[in-house]
């Protein structure tokens, strides 16, 4: 446990020391708020509340899917990430750290997305659906967190930048994240059940008060979660860092 | 590569031979690879390499740049895991983390985070380990003294070279594994990194060190175990290979030679024949006492790595 905090806070301390990845971090969802979800929803109560929690649950995926799959990539060709692979410590340490660390930078994220929500559109929620939706945001998380972890040590750092990008978009839009949730192309509704962005995106619009998950979706998003962590710790385990060193 | 040279003035005198090693089985090993063989796709880095150390050892690998000597290092600390054969790490997998609490490693390079501050980084290697060296006495000890709030990515690229070899005793390790310690440093600093590491395996500490160096190795350890083309060419004293270290090759034209003595092996290239010896002077003489025609004569040192592979070519199909 005492080690699971001392690498989080040494990843925490690697990445505000260069501020900039912080602002990088938050300023697409918010950008993407204020471009399409103020302008065509802003004025409806219902609309904007599910909105931002689509933007949020945007957010959310991308910060995961690239924090991880890029940012693992690229740590793996550094001397010392091998170098802390020989310290005494399993696997958890380091990956617990950095879903933590993922985790605190996504809030620090999506916090542009709720103030311009709040200021700017008529979204509304009660104090305990927000702090649901946060809660529903974290676990709607954990797939993409797996996803990226994955990606980043079975991939180099430039292959792991194509496969995020065609992760994600797909994703994002498939799970009807981009569209309006209560009218929804055909082609979406078909695909979204499947995909781990509409679980997600489900569970947080239940959190502040619009339905409830459906099944289908909620399975399928045990389902990836499963495999996604599968698939995270048998590339943890492959990876020796580069092939001659 | 390396020159073969005689010692600097600085021997491994200091040392005791077998230091008092409490809580371990006298003639165990504390890290022992056991025909082991790693390959990357078609390449075979190490090829059934059987090699024991014992506690008190320092052992120099010796070896050209692709040897295998960094795979190894690789193998013994959990890096990696063999293609075939057996690694042991006091007495259990190098892969279980509790086994490496009784080891310290090296980073490569100096790849350490620029971010961080040189106590920060001393600070997070001690959180992993039951106990730790002081701090302040660490630094001291490898010139690095009043750095503790400088960040890594200012230091001078030897005082990153000396923070990443530190590093590997901070947990207070019985076994360290140092792969090319003193790469990059000027000769003032390599210095007094051989006299950190001496005074490790003085207090009882066990070392296994690669150099391309055979003076580095020379200096610092006891034992030598030469590597070449994944295999081991050569285990023994510094003394036994730097002997082997010295052979020349003696080339010249002539017709049939004599039997000359101490040569150790003879190549025919065209009407050129190479002998191998390690006392090119004598051979010489002997020669010119033969009394037999000779032209083009000519005297070189060889190349460790090709002194040990033609010394063991006639053993093995190669």
């Amino acid at each position: 446990m005492s080690l699971l905090l001392t690498h989080t806070r040494y990843q925490f301390m690697e990445t505000v020391r260069v501020p900039i990845a912080l602002i990088g971090n938050g300023f697409f969802p918010a950008a993407s708020m204020l471009f399409f979800v103020v302008p065509f929803a802003g004025d409806h109560p219902v609309g904007a509340t599910l909105a931002t929690a689509s933007m949020m649950t945007f957010a959310v995926m991308s910060s995961a899917l690239f924090t991880h799959g890029i940012g693992v990539a690229e740590d793996r060709v550094q001397p010392w990430d091998p170098y802390t692979r020989t310290l005494p410590a399993g696997p958890w340490p380091r990956l617990g750290a950095r879903i933590l660390n993922s985790l605190l930078f996504t809030l620090v994220g999506v916090l542009p997305v709720l103030v311009i929500s709040a200021l700017f559109t008529e979204a509304t929620v009660t104090p305990v659906q927000l702090v649901l939706g946060v809660g529903a945001l974290l676990l709607g998380s954990v797939p993409f967190q797996l996803l990226g972890l994955f990606i980043g040590y079975a991939l180099p750092s430039k292959a792991a930048i194509a496969v995020v990008q065609l992760l994600f978009f797909p994703m994002a839009v498939g799970g009807g994240l981009l569209t309006n949730p209560m009218d929804a192309p055909a082609f979406i509704d078909a695909v979204a059940p499947f995909l781990p962005s509409r679980g997600a995106v489900e569970l947080v619009w239940a959190a502040v008060g619009y339905g409830s998950p459906r099944p289908l979706a909620t399975a399928m998003f045990a389902v990836w979660v499963a495999v996604a962590g599968a698939l995270a710790v048998w590339a943890y385990r492959r990876d020796e860092g580069r092939r001659f060193s | 590569m390396a020159e073969p040279t005689t010692a600097p003035g600085a021997g491994p005198g200091a040392a005791p031979s077998s230091p008092p090693d409490p809580g371990a089985e006298p003639e165990q090993s504390l890290v022992r690879a056991v025909e082991v063989t790693r390959r990357y796709g078609d390449v075979t880095a190490l090829d059934r390499v059987s090699l024991g150390v014992r506690p008190g050892e320092l052992v120099g690998l010796l070896g050209p740049n692709g040897a295998g000597k960094s795979t190894l290092i690789n193998l013994f600390c959990g890096l990696r895991r063999p293609t075939s054969g057996r690694v042991e790490l006091l007495g259990g997998s190098p892969a279980d983390p509790v086994r490496r609490r009784g080891i310290g490693v090296t980073p490569q390079e100096t790849g350490l985070p620029a971010t961080l501050r040189v106590g920060e980084i001393v600070d997070f290697v001690a959180a992993h380990y039951p106990r730790s060296v002081a701090r302040g006495a660490l630094l001291e000890r490898f010139g690095l003294s009043g750095l503790e709030r400088r960040q890594v990515g200012g230091l001078s690229g030897g005082q990153k070279r000396r923070l990443a070899v530190a590093l590997a005793f901070v947990g207070d390790p019985r076994l360290v594994f140092l792969d090319e310690p003193t790469t990059g440093l000027d000769v003032e600093a390599r210095r007094a990194l051989w006299d950190a590491i001496r005074d490790f395996h003085s207090g009882g500490g066990t070392v296994v060190l690669t150099s391309h160096y055979l003076e580095e190795v020379e200096a610092l350890a006891e034992r030598v175990v030469v590597i070449g083309q994944g295999r081991v060419l050569a285990d023994g004293t510094t003394e036994q290979v730097r002997d082997i270290a010295g052979v020349r090759r003696v080339t010249l034209t002539a017709g049939d030679l004599p039997a000359l003595p101490g040569v150790l092996r003879v190549e025919r290239e065209g009407d050129r024949t190479h002998l191998l010896t390690s006392d090119a002077d004598a051979l010489v003489r002997e020669l010119v006492r033969a009394d037999v025609p000779f032209s083009g004569l000519e005297v070189r040192p060889t190349s460790l790595e090709e002194a040990f592979l033609t010394i063991t070519a006639g053993s093995e199909a190669a």
